[in-house]
């Protein structure tokens, strides 16, 4: 390790977790995106996942991404659950060879030493139905603790990813907790400094935690989102009509792709809400997994008639 | 004899495919051997997480030599027909061809052609790259680069590099040389991930095992599961403790590591406050731990044993300590579920049950609940218990499915019912009955004998089979995704094990009418009996599998069909009773004359165009008969009467009896009289007495189902 400040120390900073994976993987050839700007359930739908998945061109990316699972809020009395969390996303395509020996490398850069942990990779295979999504990997666990989910993605919005790649998520809260050794989420330290400069993971988010539970098990105003979920599924086809070439143009290319698919993303987690909120029936909840399915899937084939999709190097 | 070493390495195989993967392997590769003629010595192979090997010991250099004549065209054959034959039989020129005179076709030119036999090597190279390239794995994937070309390799996880080498013990191996995708054969492999990374150069079998173990992969999984055992068994034994043991989870476990380290952790003595199933499924399912017992008392210890895959430098400190986190924050969760599900009774979370959809068109699990509780009442009489009871524990038997324990753990449905009902002071009986209700779960599973659980059991099998009947959503084939199948058999097992004396027919026709639904009488009617026959080829499956002979089970539900009314529990008995009497000489002798007459009557009965089930004429017979047949018709009607009561008295026993008293008469009738009399009218006559016996048999059982 480099002789950074103590404070930034991985074990004993939230903070320095992010930096430290960040750093890592800028090192491998990353780009460092932000977080993406709209409420999600999971990093894997940031575009720079879900759509960079697809298609030929090489991408390499990692970032944090606050996801947010309505339905997991505990009023912010459970130590090991939230409806708010960060996950740590890595892409890499195509995956390299080595792509093992580099999470293990990351885990090293964060302070897990692996002649004192054990290190194990568990069959786990992923499946997003609402993203029309599959591939098989492992959970990673450390001393017995699952850390990260590792997938090789095979399908992605229905299409075949061609050339597959690897995805990295890490459970930055469960695993700040481990390095840091407290037993609450909101026990962790979040800047990495002592005394009264010390801020914790629980300043931050605690009052969120109780006042987003309350928003999305009592008050989350249900025919609001119900119009939502409708208007964001109307967008996304109008945005991929509208994003349509001319008839007769001789340029094939798909011009609103993205802005389709944030439809998507918005109806994704309105479905979330209206989950939380106990509305949907169970018959209810798999057409409307369906319904998204078939906007991502749309937006899926429309990335792919995009620059970013390999059009052009087609 | 050169040896066959190949070595599969690859990231985690997951544990549950990797024997099958072993097996796969070697069947594929030793099948493709012999098919070319390679007969081998001996083959093993082996699985880890990280690889798959195989040895192949006793092969030949080189396969055999080949001597092959080819016969050619005729000599003085046009000049394209020789050509061919040139080019076919890898000729330069027609004088290499021998000519062969036969005094019929004359001369005719034949071709000697030598094939050495192929180096083994060779043969392998060819052989292996097309087993690699389509193996067997149950779920596989494409990764890196490669991944865009068509034909990319699919394997279960990404194939890392590939060992093969083939050689004399004598002599260095050589490496057998082929590729996949980007991957070329070597003679290299790895050690452990963490404790010996890096290349390792193998010649063969006898130096790689060794090799692997020096750098910590134990390469045999029965031998890595023997070392968990005994490891774990001594660890519990220095603590006084027993090791629950759990062989589904040591495979498993085995597949987890190259090289085992079992450790010890403790979780606090409050947990074991939880009943001790739940400690067990928390600890097995999310950490794959073992847990202990204590030897004398048999109770749960506040002990677990984790299976490492690390010498760690600490002696295994952090590991151990980062499971017990884990197991604490688990068993919290758990402990958390146990108290939170103990405030709600179970008949107030009935209402939840109404969200739950059990089958798109079959409605809610409060429904089918509602289903359950009305024939267990209507069948508890028939199982000896309390209606009411019957009716309370059905009315709870499923309202465990919306706790919380068993939303986490849906394994522990029943079970947990089981525990909230007694905690809430429901008799014994109807909390034991929310546990059993689900058994018989397969054919080793054990069945309620508890009069309220068979009472329920009985009705929540009988309503599954008889609402996907309704719906029409029966197995087929192959195809039985509701196990309809395990539900008939319970049904059977259940009625059989506790000698029930039901009339499915009834219980299904009315059991029917709750299922809400346009149907004729002839529909039901019909719906009920092809289910009933689906019960009848369970049981007969069953019956078969204890010995009943498959001819005397078609006598039996020939005429006590469930359709018609019959109980169940009837058939293996009458079938055991109905096996001895044809056993015996006077079943023999009375089957004889049965045969004989109805072979007649078949004749007969074709040649006139029409039947003669009429009774016979006793007049005509006490006028005109031999006294053989005034005999026989006299003993006719005295045998119909009494098969028939003890039938109906359910005396089967006693039936075949009164059948028995048939068979001096019939004996003499064949030997004296003639059937096919001069007489039209007195032939006539004995054919309607063939006829009655046939009628008076068959209304015991089903006779022509008894081949000759």
């Amino acid at each position: 390790m480099t002789r950074e400040p103590a404070h930034m120390n991985p074990a004993r900073s939230f903070q320095g977790l992010i930096l430290t994976l960040q750093r890592f993987w800028a090192e491998q050839g990353c780009v460092i995106l932000q977080p993406y700007d709209m409420e999600m359930g999971a990093g894997t739908f940031h575009p720079a996942t879900t759509l960079r998945a697809l298609g030929p061109n090489p991408w390499r990316a990692a970032y944090a991404q606050p996801s947010r699972r309505p339905k997991d809020g505990r009023y912010g009395e459970n130590p090991n659950r939230l409806q708010h969390y960060y996950q740590f996303q890595v892409i890499l395509k195509p995956n390299p060879p080595d792509i093992q020996d580099l999470y293990v490398k990351s885990l090293e850069a964060i302070g897990i030493d692996t002649a004192l942990h054990d290190i194990r990779f568990v069959e786990d295979d992923w499946e997003s139905p609402t993203l029309g999504a599959w591939g098989l990997g492992w959970e990673c666990w450390c001393d017995g603790m699952e850390v990260s989910q590792f997938t090789y993605f095979q399908q992605v919005a229905g299409f075949e990813c061609a050339p597959v790649a690897g995805e990295l998520t890490y459970g930055l809260e469960r695993l700040a907790m481990y390095l840091q050794g407290v037993e609450s989420i909101y026990d962790l330290n979040f800047n990495g400094l002592d005394g009264d400069r010390k801020v914790t993971y629980g300043q931050i988010f605690k009052q969120a935690e109780q006042e987003f539970s309350r928003h999305n098990f009592e008050y989350a105003d249900t025919d609001m989102l119900f119009r939502h979920f409708r208007d964001a599924e109307a967008a996304c086809r109008k945005y991929l009509a509208d994003g349509e070439p001319e008839a007769g143009a001789n340029d094939n290319r798909h011009l609103m792709a993205l802005p389709a698919y944030d439809q998507a993303i918005k109806a994704s987690h309105v479905f979330n809400l209206l989950d939380a909120r106990g509305v949907i029936s169970v018959t209810e909840r798999q057409s409307y997994i369906l319904r998204v399915r078939e906007l991502a899937k749309a937006c899926g084939a429309a990335w792919l008639r995009t620059e970013g999709g390999g059009l052009a190097s087609a | 004899m050169p040896d066959l070493l190949l070595e599969l390495f690859s990231e985690e195989i997951p544990a549950r495919m990797q024997r099958r993967a072993a097996e796969d392997l070697q069947k594929l590769v030793t099948d493709a051997l012999v098919e070319r003629g390679f007969v081998y010595e001996g083959a093993k192979a082996y699985a880890t997480p990280r690889r798959l090997a195989l040895n192949v010991v006793g092969l030949p250099v080189k396969g055999q030599d080949v001597r092959e004549e080819k016969k050619g065209p005729r000599v003085g054959a046009p000049d394209a027909a020789v050509q061919g034959f040139l080019k076919s039989a890898g000729l330069s020129s027609i004088d290499q061809a021998t000519i062969v005179s036969d005094p019929k076709k004359g001369e005719f030119y034949v071709a000697l052609i030598e094939r050495p036999g192929r180096a083994t090597q060779d043969v392998l190279a060819e052989i292996l790259p097309a087993i690699i390239r389509s193996f067997p794995w149950p779920k596989s994937m494409r990764s890196g680069a490669s991944s865009v070309e068509p034909g990319a390799l699919r394997w279960v996880r990404p194939l890392t590099s590939i060992l093969c080498t083939f050689g004399p013990e004598t002599e260095e191996p050589e490496i057998v040389r082929f590729s996949i995708d980007e991957l070329a054969s070597g003679d290299i492999t790895q050690g452990h991930r963490f404790m010996a990374p890096g290349p390792i150069k193998v010649r063969r079998f006898d130096d790689y095992a060794p090799s692997l173990q020096r750098a910590r992969v134990i390469l045999d999984a029965d031998l890595r599961k023997d070392i968990i055992l005994h490891d774990a068994r001594d660890l519990a034994f220095a603590q006084g403790l027993e090791l629950v043991e759990d062989e589904g989870l040591l495979e498993e476990v085995a597949g987890l590591v190259e090289w085992p380290v079992v450790l010890m952790g403790t979780f606090d003595d409050s947990f074991l406050a939880i009943p001790p199933e739940v400690i067990r499924t928390t600890i097995r399912a999310n950490q794959k731990c073992f847990v202990l017992r204590d030897a004398s008392t048999g109770a749960l210890a506040n002990r677990f044993l984790l299976t490492s895959n690390l010498v760690a430098s600490d002696g295994g400190a952090t590991i151990v300590g980062g499971n017990e986190r884990v197991v604490r924050a688990r068993l919290s969760d758990a402990k958390f579920f146990w108290e939170t599900d103990q405030k709600v009774r179970l008949e107030d979370r009935l209402e939840k049950l109404k969200s739950i959809v059990f089958h798109e068109k079959l409605g809610t699990q409060y429904e089918r609940v509602e289903r359950i509780a009305a024939l267990a009442r209507e069948l508890a009489p028939l199982t000896g218990a309390d209606p009411d009871l019957a009716l309370r524990a059905a009315r709870l038997a499923k309202a465990d499915l919306v706790t919380e324990m068993v939303g986490e753990f849906p394994e522990l449905q029943g079970l947990m019912g089981r525990y909230y009902a007694t905690l809430q002071g429901e008799q014994p009986s109807v909390a034991a009955a929310i546990e059993e209700h689900y058994k018989p779960v397969g054919p080793s599973d054990t069945v309620p004998t508890d009069p309220v659980a068979v009472a329920v059991a009985l009705a929540d099998k009988i309503d599954i089979l008889t609402g996907f009947w309704a719906i029409d959503e029966k197995p087929t084939g192959s195809k039985d995704p509701y196990a309809l199948r395990r539900a008939a058999l319970g049904v059977i097992r259940l009625i059989l094990d506790n000698g029930l004396k039901i009339n499915l027919r009834q219980v299904v026709d009315g059991h029917l009418a709750r299922f809400a639904a346009n149907r004729s009488e002839t529909e039901n009617a019909f719906l009920v009996e092809n289910l009933l026959s689906f019960i009848e080829d369970r049981l007969t499956v069953l019956l078969k599998d204890q010995g009943a002979r498959h001819e005397l089970l078609g006598a039996i539900l020939g005429r006590y069909s469930l359709a018609a009314g019959s109980q169940l529990i009837v058939i293996p008995e009458r079938v055991d009773v109905l096996g001895r009497f044809l056993e015996s000489d006077e079943g023999k002798n009375l089957l004889a004359g049965y045969r004989r007459a109805v072979n007649i009557l078949r004749i007969e009965e074709k040649k006139d165009g029409r039947s003669y089930v009429e009774a016979p004429d006793a007049d005509l017979v006490r006028e005109h008969g031999q006294p053989e047949e005034k005999v026989l018709s006299e003993i006719l009607e005295t045998t119909a009467r009494h098969s028939r009561e003890h039938v109906m008295r359910g005396d089967f026993a006693g039936a075949m009896l009164a059948l028995s008293e048939l068979r001096p008469a019939v004996d003499a009738f064949f030997e004296t009289v003639t059937v096919n009399a001069d007489d039209n009218r007195i032939r006539q006559n004995r054919l309607r007495l063939l006829s009655a016996i046939r009628e008076t048999m068959h209304n015991v059982a089903d006779f022509s189902c008894i081949p000759g």
